[in-house]
This record gives structure tokens, sequence and C-alpha cells, in this order.
């Protein structure tokens, strides 16, 4: 068991040694930037003398390296600055839509987690057959879409022509069930299109991988029934990819909804990426660059832990 | 080992020649089809790409305007036949300097020795767990969007991604005996890599660089999509989109056929790569 741990912890050493690269990366860019924070905040007109000042105050005379460890450091006490366009502490504006977001993203898991795992499972075990060529094309398809096609056709039927479901997403504060599921339905289903195809993908081929293994053809000939030999004997051993490929589709829910957000209005968190953007408020655009890339190698750090809870093999080694 | 020994030698080389499924002549057919609307598309525009030629906005297709007209009142077909340059051209030559950038790194990985792969391999895996879209908002914002910078930022993005692949197929070549027999003949490393251990990976690594044009034609899109990509006056695909978005509540052509146009770009690529031969992969256990 011991080992099992030893590699665990090597795992999260890894992941911190990346978050740390990462965010030099970030930091290293967003600082490569023309002018900073004070000649923003003063304008055009301000006095050299004042913007020294503000420089000053806003410790941004200091070297790099020095402001480096200062925001690293208010990172993980949790206080990554001040946002230049709201005026507004970040974690705050972050605290605001983070939940948003994290809410859109369970959602669509929870739809497209087991519709992958079916569609997946069910075009191994068919392998080869008319249903399994056409969950193909399907999938296939499905990767390749840009996902604000998927979405316009969707607000185009099921709210234009049909007026079933708001083109925005707006859930007021005290919604029934309906009205929420309601608001939800077309941005989740977006969502869906574009993370499902990978995940049924990987499943697929994670399964027929052991399905075509010695010990599958040994259970079935002892006369174990197909859905007991997918679900006790295959599953199991197939569990490591699928988490991995899982763990994958899921990074996308937070940074990849950005496309979403943007089409249906949604107070997500990559909308606010989009707007820091656009007006240029680094340290806004530091810290949710920072939990996007957190938020992947997380993930990943989950999957690799499956991975190895999962097979006995790796845990020995 | 012995039924691989026992086929004819000329029918390996065959698999390649051998006629596409339905879906991948689909494929090839769209990609041929996209290929030729980037090279002379602007010649078949029947208008100028900035004229204002309709009498109205957001027009039905009509036989004057083929596809309709735009939130300006844009001919959308020209619009269109222009725009595809911008995004077939920009994803190609990223798509082209990330797999050959990938593929030279990976290389020199494989045949140097194993501190130099090890650094080079961890160095990759962190640049690799940096979602694109993020790094290309964080570059857009830090630089401003410019067709340059959108380049370089689709090269950067997809390095690691053709080194991992071009990697763990040099490394595994690199222990065949026929590599081992030309390093004991006294070849040198350079040799070893270009001569013996590239041809065997070309195929492989085609179809990646593929896959990795898929990826940056969307990536690039959603970028124009989000106004952060290409700038107007240039459009292209995803900046069709964009500008038209406005259209979605009357159904304008405007706004569905540059998206359609997108998709069957991308579709008819990964059709076409997942119709190839390939070994192992993702194609291993299809009957």
């Amino acid at each position: 068991m011991s080992t099992t741990l030893i590699l665990i912890a090597r795992r999260l050493g890894i992941a911190l040694l990346t978050l740390l690269l990462v965010s030099a990366v970030v930091f290293t860019i967003s600082s490569l930037l023309p002018g900073d924070a004070a000649e923003e905040t003063l304008g055009q007109s301000a006095t050299p003398e004042a913007v020294a000042a503000l420089r000053h105050q806003l410790g941004l005379d200091q070297p790099a390296p020095v402001r480096y460890a200062n925001w690293l450091g208010g990172l993980v006490t949790g206080d990554p600055g001040q946002s230049m366009s709201s005026n507004l502490p970040v974690s705050e504006v972050v605290g605001d839509r983070l939940p948003n977001s994290l809410l859109l993203a369970a959602m669509t898991a929870a739809v497209a987690i087991p519709l992958a795992l079916l569609i997946g499972i069910l075009s191994a075990v068919y392998r080869g057959s008319r249903l399994d060529r056409s969950l193909n094309i399907f999938t296939l398809s499905m990767v390749a879409v840009p996902e604000f096609l998927i979405a316009t056709i969707a607000v185009l039927i099921f709210a234009v022509k049909l007026q079933w479901l708001p083109s925005i997403t707006m859930v007021p504060e005290e919604a029934t069930w309906g009205e929420f599921l309601r608001a939800y339905a077309m941005p989740v289903m977006t969502l869906c299109f574009v993370v499902m195809a990978q995940m049924a993908r990987m499943t697929r081929a994670a399964v027929i991988d052991q399905l075509t293994q010695p010990y599958v053809e040994m259970a079935i000939l002892k006369g174990v029934r197909p859905t007991r030999v997918v679900l006790t004997h295959v599953l199991p051993n197939a569990i490591a990819p699928i988490v991995n490929a899982i763990a994958l589709s899921l990074s996308h829910l937070l940074g990849g909804a950005i496309i979403v957000e943007t089409i249906f209005n949604y107070p997500g968190i990559a909308s606010l990426m989009v707007n820091a953007v656009t007006s240029r408020d680094m340290p806004l655009l530091q810290a949710c660059a920072m939990i996007f890339c957190g938020a992947y190698l997380l993930l990943v750090l989950i999957a690799d832990v499956v991975a190895i809870i999962a097979n006995p093999r790796l845990r020995s080694q | 080992m012995t039924d691989i020994a026992a086929l004819p030698p000329k029918k390996v080389h065959r698999r390649w020649r051998a006629p596409l499924p339905l879906s991948g002549m689909i494929g090839l057919a769209l990609v041929i089809f996209w290929l030729f609307i980037a090279l002379f598309g602007p010649l078949l525009a029947p208008y100028e790409v900035g004229a204002f030629v309709a009498p109205d906005v957001f027009q039905p297709i009509s036989s004057d305007h083929l596809l309709g007209s735009d939130y300006l009142g844009r001919d959308v077909l020209s619009r269109l036949l222009y725009g595809a340059r911008y995004t077939v051209g920009l994803a190609l030559a990223a798509a082209v300097l990330a797999s050959v950038t990938g593929t030279s790194l990976a290389l020199f990985a494989a045949v140097s020795g194993r501190w130099i792969d090890e650094a080079m391999s961890r160095f990759m895996d962190a640049l690799i767990s940096i979602p694109s879209k993020i790094f290309a908002l964080v570059m857009v914002a830090a630089f401003g969007s410019s067709l340059t910078l959108l380049l370089l930022i689709a090269w950067f993005t997809y390095i690691p991604g053709a080194y991992r692949i071009a990697r763990s197929l040099a490394v595994n070549l690199n222990a065949l005996e026929y590599v081992q027999v030309a390093r004991a003949r006294g070849e040198g490393r350079r040799y070893i890599a270009l001569a013996e251990i590239l041809p065997n990976m070309i195929h492989p690594m085609l179809a990646d660089f593929g896959l990795r044009f898929m990826f940056i034609v969307l990536l690039l899109s959603s970028m124009s999509f989000l106004g952060l990509g290409v700038q107007p006056p240039q459009a292209d695909l995803g900046s069709l989109v964009r500008e038209n978005v406005s259209g979605l509540g009357d159904g304008a052509p405007a706004i569905l056929v540059p998206a359609l146009a997108i998709a069957t770009l991308t579709v008819g690529v990964n059709l076409l790569i997942d119709s190839l031969p390939r070994r192992g992969g993702r194609n291993a256990g299809e009957g």
C-alpha cells in the first residue's frame, strides 16, 4: 500500500510543479504588456510623478521576480489582487461567477458522462455493426463541429421556431425546477455535444481493447452473460483510460464553456475572462487563467490517482 | 510474428492505395473542395468583398445573392469565398509549422541522451497542460490580435501535442533492430534520425497533422467568434459567424452558412483521417 502512496505523492508533486511553471508563464506573458496598472488607472493626462507615486504604492516599481513572488504569495493566501476594470478585489469578482460555472459544468457532467459511457460501451460490444458505424460517424462529426454551430442551430430550433426554451440563460433567485431545467437545457445540451464525443470514442477504444483479451473469451466460453462480462470483467480493467478521458473532457467544461457562455449570455467565469481580455484587466485575467489551469491539473491528477488505485499491477511496481 | 512474415510485401504497400470507405471519400471530397475554395475563392466571388450590394440586410437566398446578404447588406457568398482563405491558410500554415517543429524536436530527443529526452518531455508535458484557448486569450490580451500573433499562438499551442506523438513513435522505432544495426555501422545521429527513423513515422504523423489542422481551425474560428481573432476589415469564417449573430433570430443564412462551412471543413478532415489505415491507436480492434 505504501508504494501506492508514494506514487500518488509523486503525481501530486509533479502537478504542483507544473502549476508553478504555468504561473510563471502566465505572469511572464502578462508582464510583457506595454503599460501597467498605474498608467491604466490614471489615464493619459497623468503627470509622470503621479504615475511613479501610484506605481510605488502598488509595488510595481519592484523588480519582476519580487512582483512575481508577491503575486504568487497573494494567490496562495487567497488574495490575487485588485480587478482594474471594476475596482473590486479579484477574489470577489471571481467568487460571484465561479459557482455559476461549476453548476453548469456539474449539470453537463451529470448528463454527458452516463450518455458517453453508454454510447462507448454499446459501440464496443456491437463493433463493426451498423449501429457502431453510425455512432462512429456521429461522434466523429461531433468532435469536429464548432460549438457555436450547435448552439446557433439549437437556438434556431428551440427558441426561434418552436419557442420552447429561452435563448438567454437567466435563472431567477427562486426558480421552480421546471424553470430551472428550461433555462439550462440549451447550454447543457450544447456542452454535452462538445464533450461527449471524445469520452465515447475513448471508452469504445478502451472497452474493445479489453474485449479482445483472452480472459474475456474465457468468461464468454464459461457461459457468463454479455452484460455481466462487460460490467464485472471488462469495465474494471478499462477504468483507467476511461477516467482519463472523462477528466480531459471535463477540464473542457470550465474554460471551454467560453463560447456557450457568450451565446447564451450566461454569467460564468469564462465570459469573465473574455471581458478581462477586452478590458486588459491583467490581475483578473491572471486569476482566471490560474483557475482554469489548476482545474485541469486537478482533474488529471484525480484521473491518475484513480488509475493507480484501480490497477493492481501499477500498485505493486 | 509468423503471419506478418507470411504476408506478401506488396500488400503492405497497397494498403494506402486501397479504396477509401464511403465516409473517407466524402471527407476527401470536402477537403479538396475547401482547398480549392481557399486557393481560387476570390476569383469566383460574384461581388467585391466589402461592397454593399444588397437592398436589405439579412436577405434570404435569392438568385442575385446565392447565400443571401449579411448584417450590412453585403453578399454572403463573396465574403465566404474570401474568408475561407484566412481560415484554411492560417490553419494550414500553423499546422505545418507545429508538426514540423514537434517532429524535429522529437527526433532530436529520441536520438539524444536520456537527460535531454527527459528534460524536453517534462517541459512539453507542462506546456500541454495550458489549455489552448486560455493561452490564446492571455496572448491576445497582452499583444492585441493580429494575423501574425494568431499564427504564432496556434503554432506554439500545438507543438507539444505533435512532439508527444512523434516522440513515442520515434522512441519505439529507435529501439528496433534496423536502427541498432545502423548505429553499429557507425552512422551519425543526424543520419539515423532523418534517414532511418523519420521515413517510418511519416504516415502516422500525417494523420496527426490532419487532426492538428482541424483543432487549429476550431481554435481560430472560436477566437474570431469571440471577436479576438482575425480583426476587421479582414474576416475569416469565424468572424463571419460573429458579425451576423444578430441575424440568428431571423434564421438568416448569413449566420448559418459560415458556421456550416467551418463544420464541413473540420468534419471532412476528421472523416478522411479516420478512414486512413493506421497501426494500433484508435482503430485497434476494428474488424
